[in-house]
């Protein structure tokens, strides 16, 4: 049985970098002595997968990971739960005692969201995801400078970058990769409630920040938030210029589906099929926030 | 007072491994700081992941946090790019638990495990906005104090440091707070620094270099004369008498980044008896000191649960010969299949068939390498070196591991130790083809790396009269390795122009302070590290102070010599430490005095303490001199087959 965790990750945590995520979840769950089922083989290996890695230094509020419980697993700690009997889906894991449990094995910052059983027909979650949002605070800057910036970045047909790939510099074109950018403020970004504290966090930082948000694509040529810090300010070391990034979305994609959030939803159900999970997402979809500057999409 | 953290944080993504810097790990401790409170900052002269597994540093890290009137929090060195970054915009050091500058804490307390940390330790002094000369501190500076087992000859430090503090901590933490307490209530006004200090250099185990004044006479240490009379003349190392009521750390530290020892360790025992006498960590932490089998499974279920570890490491210097491994393994690999089993590690596998044995009681899964320390090629130079184990051990751990599934082996050689001829030099590769010889028996892609290390004699130990090899002759034994090595061994070497800096700051005195000095000014920080340590750096800076490498290094003493570390006992008597070094150079070994006669090398007697060992009769299987025939010492297996150069 699957279930897919969604958490958080605010403040100094956001220094860890992805492997280091892993290994303390690995570490937090036998912590919590969640059940988790362990791979066939000479060496068994927790069935945990991690989604699209969170670039080392920046924040989110959406972060996702896929494990698989197995109710015969014995953690050293008594769960009550017979050796070998199948695990209910109703019945078999309390999703609110892994959340609260979860979250207190894990270091101040890391808070679990909810705890949601995966649809047998998700696909792996790195596979999924096509897009992601994010909320960048840009430091020493005007609100119209911003503006000015934005709208040249979203009418320029290509913007060529250099960046580095299996040890070469080459030069893409990052335009197709932005799907969405525009100035925000605190009172019509799409994540509100989620990222308050995160804003009052920036408001401390600097007096001059400006918000952008940004959706950028994660395939294909995909582009970075400091690739888009960047290309705001070019030449300009990028954590200089956004000194404070949160992840707010992850999108899938697949096709001609609309775009939906991957985080699961709490009234999915094992055996819903694909097609209702979509519109389910989709109808629990944020609004989409009013922008000044021109969306591309 | 004010946290650092919103001038450090805009660094953190522009550099390397920026975890390493935020603290928040597992068991971290949130400091109360107060008025009435002293406060320590515990600092690792190098890099986070290889300081916070630092079992010491966690020690006393609780054992402060519990009292009343302290607080501990922790500090490690800050990578060099992040170091760039600090010196540019006036950052100075902080601890990582509350990023507090490091100025503003009482006690800098560092922990020294080897000695080419001390340009790192000067380093840090000097972020921390500190006078790296004592003589210069004011009374609003903190005291700044090391420990650990690269302090029992602190003399290279006298002039940066203002107390050094010889053996355990558990106790003399306290001892230390309570004298700087008063201190910090009574203003610590002008002129109090050298009263501190004095009160200071009266608790046993407690070494203030200022209090002392030593003459040179040519490049000869004289004499060491305390300044005042209520100044002891000789400061006697610590030792915590019952490990027992001991049990830390009880909040083990879990950090959130990978560091070099990735697992829980829980510490069987203390002190080690066999007698090996390069060793300097055996001969200065004796008595033998054995935690009871019940506690030690204790802490490892404690602190299994606590850190979500799946791993645990019985630490000692002999982890074999500790009497309850058997059962403690036992206990916590109750089915070697189970998937939410524990790993158990044991470091410092001792070089016999029933160590092997215990591997594989604990080894899950993969079998990946197997590591034994011969340390000598020649049973000839191991009777020298009074490392006991026989041709037979080492082919029967061997023989042992490749039939329990492992395919390679790693060996520890030393190099340049007394007496060695390149017969014996030859003999390190000998070894390793009989090892390999064995393995093909069992797996066709039998390998065996030979790792080997320039010996450089340390202080406390029968080896502190004996001149090091220098870097040429390292070389060439190296090369005399090498040329002899056959099919499936493969040599790897640490640095011997390292080795030649560690000998300087090994057996160094006051004077060798300002070569440290200058190798640090000159840029020369974190030197454990290959790609940071020059040499020339060090001989420059030996040539510019008019001191002669030779003389500190490759120099035999003799007997009459005053040692630059006379005056600090690690508790064996100095006629223990002269006989010992007259006996190995006689080819003669003496086995582990647990189980055979006192030598009367002084620890118990002076101490007033006791070996404290769980079982009176040696570990079965034991090698190294643990009751077994030594006459066969050298003699080759017929299970080995190759002929192989025959020694006696």
């Amino acid at each position: 049985m699957k279930v897919r965790i969604s958490y958080r990750k605010l403040g100094k945590v956001r220094f860890l970098g992805h492997l280091d995520m892993a290994r303390l979840w690995e570490r937090g769950l036998r912590k919590a002595a969640v059940p988790v089922a362990m791979s066939a083989g000479f060496t068994p290996r927790p069935k945990v997968s991690f989604g699209l890695a969170l670039p080392t230094g920046a924040e989110s509020v959406v972060e996702l990971f896929d494990v698989t419980l197995d109710p015969g697993v014995d953690h050293g700690v008594d769960h009550g739960v017979d050796h070998g009997v199948d695990l209910d889906i109703d019945h078999g894991v309390d999703h609110e005692r892994l959340q609260s449990s979860l979250s207190g094995a894990m270091p101040p910052g890391i808070d679990v969201l909810d705890v949601d059983s995966a649809s047998p027909l998700v696909w792996s979650l790195q596979e999924d995801v096509t897009a992601t949002t994010w909320v960048m605070a840009i430091d020493s800057t005007t609100e119209n400078e911003m503006y000015d910036r934005v709208s040249e970045v979203v009418d320029a047909p290509e913007i060529w970058i250099e960046r580095e790939r299996k040890g070469e510099r080459r030069r893409d074109d990052v335009r197709p990769g932005v799907l969405d950018l525009r100035v925000v403020t605190r009172d019509n970004w799409s994540s509100a409630s989620e990222i308050a504290s995160w804003a009052d966090d920036v408001a401390r930082l600097s007096s001059n920040v400006q918000f952008v948000e940004a959706t950028l694509t994660t395939s294909g040529r995909g582009v970075r938030p400091t690739e888009m810090a960047e290309v705001l300010r070019p030449g300009v070391d990028p954590w200089v210029t956004m000194p404070r990034v949160v992840r707010t979305h992850q999108w899938i994609g697949r096709d001609d589906a609309p775009r939906v959030s991957a985080r699961a939803g709490k009234d999915i159900t094992h055996d819903e099929s694909l097609e209702r999970r979509l519109e389910r997402l989709e109808q629990r979809r944020a609004p989409e926030p009013a922008g000044r500057t021109g969306t591309v999409h | 007072m004010t946290s650092l953290w919103t001038r450090v944080e805009p660094l953190l993504a522009r550099v390397r491994k920026p975890a390493r810097y935020i603290g928040c790990e597992d068991g971290a401790i949130e400091p109360r700081h107060g008025p009435g409170k002293v406060a320590w900052l515990l600092a690792y002269p190098d890099v986070y992941e290889v300081g916070l597994p630092n079992q010491g540093l966690q020690i006393l890290y609780e054992i402060l946090n519990e009292r009343a009137d302290a607080v501990a929090e922790r500090t490690y060195a800050p990578w060099v790019d992040l170091e760039a970054l600090m010196r540019e915009r006036s950052i100075p050091l902080f601890s990582v638990d509350t990023h507090r500058a490091a100025g503003d804490f009482d006690v800098i307390a560092f922990n020294l495990s080897a000695e080419l940390v001390y340009t790192n330790v000067l380093n840090m002094i000097d972020l921390a906005g500190v006078p790296i000369h004592a003589a210069r501190r004011r009374p609003d500076d903190p005291l700044v104090i090391v420990g650990g087992h690269a302090a029992f000859n602190p003399e290279p430090l006298a002039d940066f440091i203002d107390v050094a503090v010889l053996g355990e901590g558990e106790e003399v933490v306290s001892e230390i707070t309570e004298v700087v307490r008063e201190w910090k209530a009574s203003g610590r006004t002008e002129g109090s620094r050298e009263a501190v200090l004095r009160a200071l250099s009266k608790i046993p185990g407690v070494y203030v270099p200022s209090m002392y004044e030593v003459e040179y006479e040519r490049e000869r240490t004289v004499s060491v004369t305390p300044r005042y009379t209520d100044v002891p003349s000789t400061v006697v190392k610590r030792t915590v008498s019952d490990l027992a009521q001991w049990d830390y750390p009880r909040r083990p530290l879990a950090p959130l980044t990978e560091v070099v020892h990735d697992r829980l360790a829980v510490e069987v025992f203390r002190g080690c008896t066999r007698g090996c006498r390069f060793c300097q960590a055996g001969m200065i932490t004796r008595p033998v000191r054995e935690r009871p089998a019940e506690q030690v499974r204790t802490m490892i279920t404690r602190g299994l649960e606590r850190t979500g570890y799946n791993e645990v490491s019985l630490t000692s210097l002999s982890t074999a010969d500790f009497s309850g491994v058997e059962n403690v393994v036992s206990s916590i690999v109750p089915d070697p299949t189970a998937c939410g089993a524990p790993t158990v590690s044991l470091p410092s596998l001792r070089v016999d068939a029933f160590t092997v044995g215990l591997a594989a009681q604990v080894a899950s899964g993969r079998r990946s390498g197997l590591t034994f320390a011969p340390e000598a090629g020649t049973w000839r130079l191991r009777t020298v070196i009074n490392k006991l184990i026989t041709e037979a051990d080492l082919y029967g751990a061997v023989e042992s591991a490749y039939a329990n599934g492992w395919s390679r082996m790693k060996l520890y050689f030393l190099t340049g130790l007394p007496t060695e001829t390149d017969d014996d030099t030859r003999g390190i590769a000998e070894l390793a083809a009989g090892c390999v010889a064995i393995g093909k028996k069992y797996t066709p892609r039998a390998n065996v790396t030979v790792s080997l290390g320039g010996f450089v004699p340390k202080a406390h130990t029968p080896f502190q009269w004996f001149g090091q090899n220098g870097v040429d002759e390292l070389r060439r034994k190296i090369g005399v390795v090498r040329s002899a090595a056959s099919r499936g061994v493969h040599v790897k070497w640490h640095d011997p122009a390292a080795s030649l800096a560690e000998g300087v700051a090994s057996r160094g005195d006051r004077r060798v302070g300002r070569v440290i000095e200058r190798v640090w000014r000159e840029g020369g920080t974190f030197q454990e590290w290959s790609e940071y340590f020059r040499l020339d750096r060090w001989t420059d800076a030996l040539a510019a102070e008019g001191l002669d490498v030779d003389w500190f290094t490759t120099r035999h003493r003799d007997e009459s010599e005053i040692l630059p570390w006379e005056h600090l006992s690690a508790g064996l008597h100095r006629d223990f430490l002269w006989q010992d070094w007259r006996s190995a150079l006689d080819e003669h070994g003496l086995p582990d005095c647990r189980w055979t006669p006192c030598y009367d090398c002084g620890v118990c007697t002076g101490d007033g303490l006791e070996h404290v060992v769980a079982s009176p009769v040696p570990p079965a299987g034991g090698s190294q001199g643990t009751g077994q025939d030594l006459s066969i010492g050298g003699r080759i297996p017929e299970a080995v087959p190759v002929r192989l150069g025959a020694r006696s």
